[in-house]
């Protein structure tokens, strides 16, 4: 090119520049579900973003005022639905509360052998979904095997690989089968070796942690005032975790810690569901020895357990109970509640309102990661369009619980 | 769950607190839509208290009592281990009047609770920053999660194909009418407050 | 949407193409279509984790060569509609359905993409084939990854087959007809309490 001979200033040079739209989503390379970000770039570095979500609202709330209580399950499984046990024995621990009931100890530990088991199909769902946005393929596929071994053991006790509905008022729906421990403590120590394996692969990895490490980084005071519980909290420093400082079922019978990260970027953010991991098989193993061979499932009581289908078919009470139960719905007492428990994102949290009927009069669920992809602003602007792959992909978006 | 939540409110607000209670060991209190903004800048500033995390906000519908939606908002401290849940009922049948002040400014996490409550039960918030719908469409009229919005009004974005344009049936058999699945006995307007 | 008079000119394959010399020009298309599908992965909701489970080393997809994801509607010909569609999400959907290139097929993957599944409320759209064309709706909520695989295999055979028309196909194999074939997967033959020896498949000892 021909050099310049007249004098310019650096000035004039420059081409006007507009910031310019772009919009990531709704249907989303990264398979998170369904979130629109309108984004303003100046070049690289976002300005402004927009998130808008809602794409999967599915009318949760309105639908459960159509049904029964008990008929709320397979909508509850659908919320989170990397980890549908969790959600069902959330939603049954909150109306329980209600009712005022308290189910039997073998219940109570295998609700939390199941909970648990889903947390990690929670977690190496989502950390194998980031290692797979930023190009890892093979630590996915990884994770997606060990995820199989967890469901295989959720097939095996539910029946159902994904969305079970085996949460029960006062129980659940079928008891513990009889290979269900040596399952478990069977692929628990494999699971373990993947998750191993995989952190090897990427923790060594200098691209991988240079895409993470302070990337997407929020203080203590904001992640709080923004409302968000559960890892991406516990990335920040804050150690508020529900099964510590709330005990239900019987955590605070089993001994486990809780990770917690220090600068609350996506490293943090990756590390804690690691680490959580492993902290679930402890309680899984603990709740496994716990957990008596035989006994009662469910509890007692006639207004909201369903009776045995051997004295249904032969006794007219049972007959009665039975239809009762399911055509009118079990009759939970009239009053409202706010029930919580510790969900794979954070504190997922029943207000139940009852007028007295088998209908619910309105099932408020707070979803966690709501309130974790309100703060998404904060976390992206200012940085570069590539930072929203990990960043996002960190914070475990579950549409079907967010726009619920 | 200890009672000094409870009382710390009704010492400072007085008659502003319409009721309290703590059944099933929620501490409520239903307070006076005015004082809304003055009661949470209190509840998070107040040493004793200190309600750091905005938990949750929801509107429950009661169609026969004035004022009919309940606006529900929980609370939670982290240091203090302790909850509230304070409620406060506006709008009349036609849900005029039904505002609130935002407290978007006391904790940035109501931003989308308070757009949510919005859009899905019609309570206005004064003062906040950016009011939309957030989990329906701008174009959808209504709110849906009153009880009068009937569940299956659906308002489609796309005008639905017709059978001669896709040469097959497309609506599928419904076997036992719309009243399916419904419970006996139930009580509240029919969900299908209208014919399709 | 297709050009039905190619039903009536291609031929119906029978069994398998390998070693199968043909002339016409159809079925040869037929056959590279059906085993080389692009696919736009539209995913929304739950179905979405069965679709991952489908992508895995233990379902792999990649034996039917439709393993691979294209994020634009331009390149891809196979439009997997896996998870809920909500009535916000019709006109995204309708939008890439109309960027896609001929021949495409849709692929319903899941109750709630086919008909709207228990959502039967504002907010969802009675199944997708209210807004696009479908071809092969497999139900279940979500549906096994085996499912879904039985469902593509339909879509090949019609792919093969040439034929545009959307709506309901008969399965390959009757199950009735092969009661003595269906796999036990839990239970070993000899003795009722003992784990079926591929359960925990890929269990180191």
């Amino acid at each position: 090119m021909e050099p310049l001979d007249i004098e310019l200033d650096e000035g004039e040079l420059e081409l006007p520049a507009e910031p310019m739209h772009l919009n990531m989503g709704p249907s989303h390379p990264a398979m998170h579900g369904t979130v629109r970000m309108v984004l303003e770039l100046s070049g690289e570095t976002i300005a402004k973003v927009d998130v808008q979500v809602g794409y999967l609202h599915r009318g949760f709330e309105k639908m459960c005022e159509r049904g029964t209580w008990a008929q709320v399950f397979p909508y509850v499984d659908r919320l989170n639905y990397v980890s549908p046990m969790l959600n069902n024995v959330g939603y049954a621990l909150a109306v329980e509360k209600l009712c005022g009931l308290s189910v039997p100890d073998r219940c109570q530990w295998y609700r939390m052998a199941l909970g648990e088991l889903a947390r990690i199909s929670d977690h190496l769902t989502c950390d194998g979904a980031m290692a797979m946005e930023l190009g890892a393929f093979t630590p996915f596929l990884w994770f997606i095997k060990a995820r199989e071994m967890v469901w295989d053991i959720l097939e095996e006790e539910t029946g159902a690989r994904l969305t079970h509905s085996f949460g029960r008022i006062g129980g659940m729906a079928e008891p513990p089968t009889p290979d269900f421990k040596k399952l478990c403590l069977a692929a628990l120590p494999e699971i373990l070796h993947i998750v191993e394996e995989g952190e090897r692969m990427l923790l060594n990895n200098r691209i991988f942690l240079d895409r993470l490490e302070n990337v997407g980084p929020i203080s203590k005071a904001d992640a709080v005032a923004l409302g968000w519980t559960g890892p991406c909290l516990r990335a920040t420093g804050v150690s508020y975790d529900i099964r510590k400082a709330h005990p239900y079922l019987k955590y605070d019978e089993v001994d486990f810690e809780v990770p917690v990260g220090t600068r609350g970027d996506t490293l943090d953010r990756f590390l804690v569901r690691l680490g959580e991991i492993r902290q679930s098989k402890r309680i899984i193993e603990q709740s496994l020895e716990r957990m008596a061979d035989s006994g009662p499932v469910n509890c007692d009581d006639p207004r909201v357990v369903l009776p045995p289908k051997s004295e249904v078919y032969t006794t007219i009470e049972a007959t009665i109970q039975h239809f009762k139960l399911i055509m009118e719905g079990a009759k939970v007492p009239a009053g409202e509640v706010y029930s919580y428990t510790e969900a794979g994102n954070g504190e997922l949290g029943y207000y139940l309102v009852s007028d007295g009927s088998g209908t619910p009069y309105r099932v408020r669920i707070r979803p966690p990661c709501f309130q974790i992809v309100g703060g998404v602003s904060k976390l992206i602007e200012g940085r570069m369009l590539a930072d929203i792959v990990p960043t996002f992909g960190s914070l475990n978006m579950i549409g079907g619980e967010c726009d619920h | 769950m200890s009672q000094l939540v409870l009382d710390k409110l009704k010492e400072r607000f007085g008659a502003a607190i319409l009721e309290t209670h703590s059944n099933f060991g929620d501490d409520t209190a239903v307070v006076d839509a005015a004082q809304w903004k003055a009661i949470a800048k209190f509840l998070r500033e107040d040493p004793a208290l200190d309600f750091d995390l905005p938990v949750d906000l929801c509107g429950v519908d009661y169609p026969n009592r004035l004022p009919r939606m309940e606006v529900v908002m929980h609370l939670y401290s982290i240091a203090r281990h302790h909850r509230v849940r304070i409620k406060a009922r506006v709008g009349d049948e036609d849900m005029d009047g039904a505002e609130l002040d935002s407290v978007v400014s006391i904790w940035p996490g109501f931003n989308w609770l308070e757009r949510e409550v919005f859009d899905m039960s019609g309570v206005r918030f004064r003062g906040h920053p950016d009011l939309r719908r957030i989990l329906m469409y701008p174009e959808f009229e209504g709110h849906p999660l009153q009880r009068t919005y009937p569940a299956d009004r659906t308002q489609p974005l796309v005008p639905y194909r017709t059978e001669d344009e896709a040469g097959m049936p497309l609506n599928k058999l419904e076997p036992f009418g719309h009243d399916e699945g419904m419970p006996f006995g139930r009580v509240g307007p029919h969900p299908h407050a209208e014919d399709n | 949407m297709g050009d039905m008079s190619n039903a009536n000119r291609s031929l119906t394959i029978d069994g398998s193409e390998q070693g199968f010399a043909t002339t016409k020009v159809d079925a040869l298309l037929g056959w590279a279509r059906k085993y080389s599908l692009f696919a736009y992965p539209f995913i929304t909701a739950c179905c979405g984790m069965e679709f991952m489970a489908l992508n895995s080393p233990r379902f792999d997809l990649a034996r039917f060569g439709a393993e691979a994801p294209r994020f634009s509607p331009r390149q891809s010909d196979l439009l997997w509609v896996v998870g809920t569609i909500s009535q916000r999400q019709g006109p995204v959907l309708k939008r890439i359905y109309e960027q896609m290139m001929e021949p495409k097929w849709v692929f319903a993957f899941g109750t709630c993409a086919s008909s709207g599944g228990f959502y039967d409320n504002y907010t969802t759209v009675p199944g997708i084939d209210k807004i696009i064309p479908v071809d092969v709706y497999i139900p279940g909520c979500p549906p096994r990854p085996e499912a879904v695989l039985d469902g593509l295999m339909l879509l090949q055979d019609k792919i093969a087959r040439g034929e545009r028309r959307a709506g309901v196909v008969k399965p390959r194999v009757d199950p009735a007809e092969h009661v003595k074939e269906l796999v036990q997967l839990r239970r070993s033959a000899n003795d009722p309490s003992e784990l079926a020896p591929g359960l925990l498949a890929g269990v180191r000892k």
